[in-house]
């Protein structure tokens, strides 16, 4: 019987690939483990390897072709004795014209009405089972022991070993390259044992999660974003900062995070037009800098307020947000704490990210990403210098802030952190 | 001889890197030629590996008639030893496993040539081999294996009679009365093993601070105990100044203050070099560096279709590594897909003195130099109970692990068949098992084996019986 030869999936995730070449043509003979043609994801080139032995009949899916969903038919191999023409002009039930995206287990189910009899249920039922389960992931226990130290996804990973085994060095060497390395490094449920490629499971979405997902869907959806970058340089920040904290009771320290909100406030005073939001056929304009805080909680965030934050010193300021912040981890926050307010900042500084983009809080009408305070070269007067520098981006909805406000903003904000004396005014 | 002259492969040497070769390539459908000097099997069939553990096996049944009283059991009469019969058995032996090779290799249709091989000139893309007898063969790939041999000290000659390389000293004809063996790497130290079961006054010297140097030196701190307290003289930290025949025997003198040996014999076992001499290597690329060929991971040498593998490529020196050097060297050469050079720490070594030392991996101190943090495992064949029954509970099995990801670095064993036992650590390593699982691994009881499974729980603070 001719067989057909389908689009592999190549990593559990994906779904289509682009047939990049093939490597054999028409009439050439094929053994099982040649290499018959390259497949390009989204990730990677890989070769697709012969699973049965016969002569290649007929090509389906031609070099090139983009999208080509997993599970398609895009050859067909004419077993010993086949006679080639024959394989290549007859219909195949898989081969139908449109191939819709099939997931690849649904092409492995037997086909409906073929009603099994009990002779023969008991020899095609242990065949089915491997067929339609996640293929194994063969890896060392070596080589599982340090991705799960290491949060590498070793179903992305292609191993060296024998029979394509994932070693020690693969995952070495897929730690050395960044761009495979914490994909599992997002809070997962179920964290622990790496996972075959392929399995999964389903956790129902917590309420919170699907606030978020909604409200920021919708954020991203309608409010059109863009994006401002700016340098500020925090030495003189933290040297005041310093100064205040040994002045200052112990019980009150002030954070840098602290700082930010004082400062942004400030800047919300200074350039009220970026205290905004956009209300369709209006514009609300906040009277204050009414500022939430993007807390991280166990399976999502919350964003409680520090009201009019313009009119509260900086110790009121540090007091509040470390009040919200363990109250929000806690899970005590009352409702009205954390609806609302006019603008958010999201510090990562913490986890040492440089700089990113937030997406808005809606309805509000910006947001502020806060990289972390780090020691970067920088040139004053021609020369070079070391600086401790902080990035910030601001995300604004440009339907209620354009770009020179966002400029604006940005200017006075930097201006507060770089000469922090003002912001006390 | 009107035989053939044109071959796929010819492998020149027949020991037990060429014959593995020669017959791996047969199976990947290669026309092979096999040039073998002397014996198929080599040196480690026919004057290394096989005929020491015949003799030793001798030496061991002598000792156990000794215990024989502790296991009830009485022999009465003279015990004596037949030293031409044992040294017989020790050739016939040696003869049958060489039969043996032969038979394999007609079996997958090698052609062997009895004769001494030299590399001849590459003519478009084949390489030619001279034969001694005059023939030349072409091949379009070719393989030395062509072994070592003794290495020579400067100054010392080894006449075979009162100062012997391994080879003498594996057929005496008769049995000194005294003996100093310079050198207590595997081959001097099972030597001193052998001739000490057999009676004879052994002194062991070392120019390292201990025996069995390349071992962990926890090891070699038993091994020289258990020697010591069997009589056996050892001197460590002893540079060899100079080996003289004086008359009845020969004088070992030192550098230094330490006093001079004088014995019936001498052994020299100081390592071995290379056989790269008559080859044909001059004015080709191919590297010779301290006595031996340089090649990749693959046996490639600097010359396009010439490859060597084995002892003659250096240390270890030893036959398994010689056998799988061949194996990967012909698959690579037919294009097989899985093949996987030689890892690191993965070639076990083993010495069959009595007690016998197995090892794998890195040692403790190798370990902590390499900058790792380790949990070492210790676990001694005293509280193992196949070991008391077999009246041999003297051994201890250490293991070493990465504290950091549970990667086994290292086993180092002594005492009873611990040379059977390594393979267990060895296929862990191979698999990258971490000591969970050698700790969820059912070790059958009562074994030896089992003392491995208690070193990897000691290792972690959990062994049961100790």
């Amino acid at each position: 019987m001719a067989i057909d030869i389908l689009m592999p999936a190549l990593s559990p995730t994906m779904e289509t690939g682009t047939l990049a070449s093939w490597n054999l043509a028409v009439g050439d003979a094929v053994r099982s483990g040649d290499v018959i043609a390259e497949i390009e994801t989204d990730k990677a080139t890989m070769e697709v390897e012969a699973v049965d032995d016969g002569i290649l009949a007929v090509i389906l899916v031609e070099a090139g072709a983009e999208n080509v969903a997993v599970g398609t038919p895009i050859a067909r191999l004419a077993e010993d004795g086949e006679a080639v023409e024959d394989v290549a002009s007859a219909p195949a039930a898989a081969a139908a014209p449109a191939p819709a995206p099939v997931p690849a287990a649904a092409v492995e189910a037997p086909p409906a009405g073929a009603a099994p009899s009990a002779s023969v249920a008991p020899a095609q039922a242990p065949a089915k089972a491997p067929a339609t389960a996640a293929p194994r992931l063969f890896a060392s226990p070596l080589a599982r022991r340090i991705a799960g130290d290491n949060n590498v996804d070793l179903a992305a990973l292609a191993g060296s070993g024998p029979h394509g085994r994932i070693l020690r060095r693969d995952v070495e060497a897929a730690m050395a390259s960044p761009s495979t390395v914490a994909v599992a490094a997002a809070p997962v449920a179920t964290a622990s044992a790496p996972a075959s490629p392929g399995a999964s499971s389903l956790e129902p979405n917590s309420q919170m999660r699907k606030i978020i997902a909604q409200r920021l869907q919708e954020s991203k959806a309608n409010a059109p974003h863009f994006y401002l970058t700016v340098d500020c340089e925090i030495d003189t920040l933290l040297a005041a900062r310093k100064v205040m904290n040994d002045q200052s009771p112990d019980d009150v320290k002030i954070s840098v995070n602290d700082l930010v909100i004082r400062a942004a406030a400030m800047a919300l005073v200074k350039v009220p037009k970026a205290n905004a939001s956009w209300e369709g056929d209006n514009t609300r304009y906040f009277h204050h800098a009414d500022i939430a805080m993007a807390v991280a909680v166990d399976g999502g965030l919350v964003t409680p307020v520090i009201w009019a934050a313009e009119q509260k010193g900086l110790a009121d300021i540090a007091a509040t947000s470390r009040d919200l912040a363990t109250r929000a981890r806690d899970g005590t926050l009352a409702p009205e704490e954390f609806a609302g307010g006019s603008f958010t900042i999201s510090n990562l500084g913490m986890f040492g990210i440089r700089e990113f983009a937030a997406v808005i809080n809606p309805p509000q009408g910006a947001i502020l990403a806060v990289g972390a305070g780090e020691q970067r070269p920088v040139v004053r007067d021609g020369e070079l210098a070391v600086a401790t520098v902080m990035t910030v981006t601001l995300s604004a909805d440009h339907r209620v802030v354009d770009g020179a406000v966002g400029a604006e903003w940005l200017q006075a904000f930097k201006g507060y952190i770089e000469a922090p004396v003002t912001m006390l005014l | 001889m009107a035989s053939e002259t044109n071959f796929d492969l010819i492998v020149v040497g027949g020991g037990p890197g060429g014959y593995v070769a020669a017959i791996r390539a047969a199976q990947l459908k290669m026309k092979v030629a096999l040039v073998e000097r002397e014996h198929l099997g080599g040196i480690c069939l026919n004057w290394g590996c096989i005929p020491t553990k015949a003799l030793l096996r001798a030496a061991e049944l002598r000792h156990s008639i000794d215990e024989m009283k502790e296991f009830g059991i009485t022999i009465s009469g003279e015990v004596s030893i037949d030293l031409p019969a044992v040294v017989k058995r020790s050739r016939n032996v040696a003869s049958r496993l060489s039969t043996g090779v032969a038979h394999l290799l007609k079996k997958n249709k090698v052609t062997v040539f009895d004769d001494l091989a030299t590399l001849g000139k590459s003519v478009s893309g084949r390489r030619e081999v001279k034969l001694a007898s005059g023939g030349v063969l072409s091949a379009k790939n070719v393989i030395l294996a062509t072994g070592a041999r003794a290495r020579a000290l400067p100054g010392i000659e080894a006449d075979g009679k009162t100062i012997l390389t391994y080879r003498e000293a594996m057929v005496p004809e008769t049995m000194p009365k005294s003996l100093v063996i310079i050198g207590s790497g595997a081959i001097g130290s099972e030597f001193a093993s052998f001739y000490l079961d057999m009676g004879v006054e052994v002194t062991l010297i070392e120019a390292m601070d201990r025996i069995l140097p390349v071992e962990d030196a926890e090891i070699s701190d038993f091994v020289q105990k258990a020697f010591t307290k069997r009589g056996m003289k050892i001197i460590t930290g002893a540079r060899l100044a100079g080996l003289d025949k004086v008359s009845g025997g020969v004088t070992a003198r030192f550098e230094g203050d330490l006093a001079p040996v004088t014995a019936d014999r001498a052994i020299l076992a100081v390592g071995i070099t290379g056989n790269t001499e008559k080859l044909g290597l001059d004015g080709t690329k191919i590297k010779v560096d301290r006595g031996h060929i340089v090649t990749d991971q693959w046996g490639a040498t600097g010359e396009p279709g010439v490859y060597a593998i084995g002892d003659v490529t250096g240390p270890p020196w030893l036959a398994h590594k010689a056998s799988h050097e061949g194996i990967i060297c012909v698959e690579k050469m037919a294009g097989e897909k899985d093949v996987h050079a030689i890892g690191e720490g993965a070639v076990p070594g083993c010495t069959y003195c009595r007690p016998q030392v197995a090892s794998v991996g890195m040692t403790e101190s190798a370990a902590k130099e390499a900058g790792y943090d380790i949990r070492v495992g210790r676990f001694p064949m005293l509280a193992n109970g196949k070991a008391i029954a077999l009246g041999d509970d003297q051994g201890l099995i250490k293991t070493i692990f990465d504290k950091k990801t549970g990667e086994l670095l290292g086993a180092h064993m002594v005492g009873p068949e611990v040379t059977e036992l390594i393979q267990g650590y060895a296929v862990a390593r191979t698999l990258e098992a971490t000591e969970a699982e050698l700790m969820q691994t059912i070790f059958p009881h009562p074994t030896l084996s089992e003392a491995m499974h208690e070193s990897v729980l000691d290792a972690y603070g959990r062994a049961i019986h100790f």
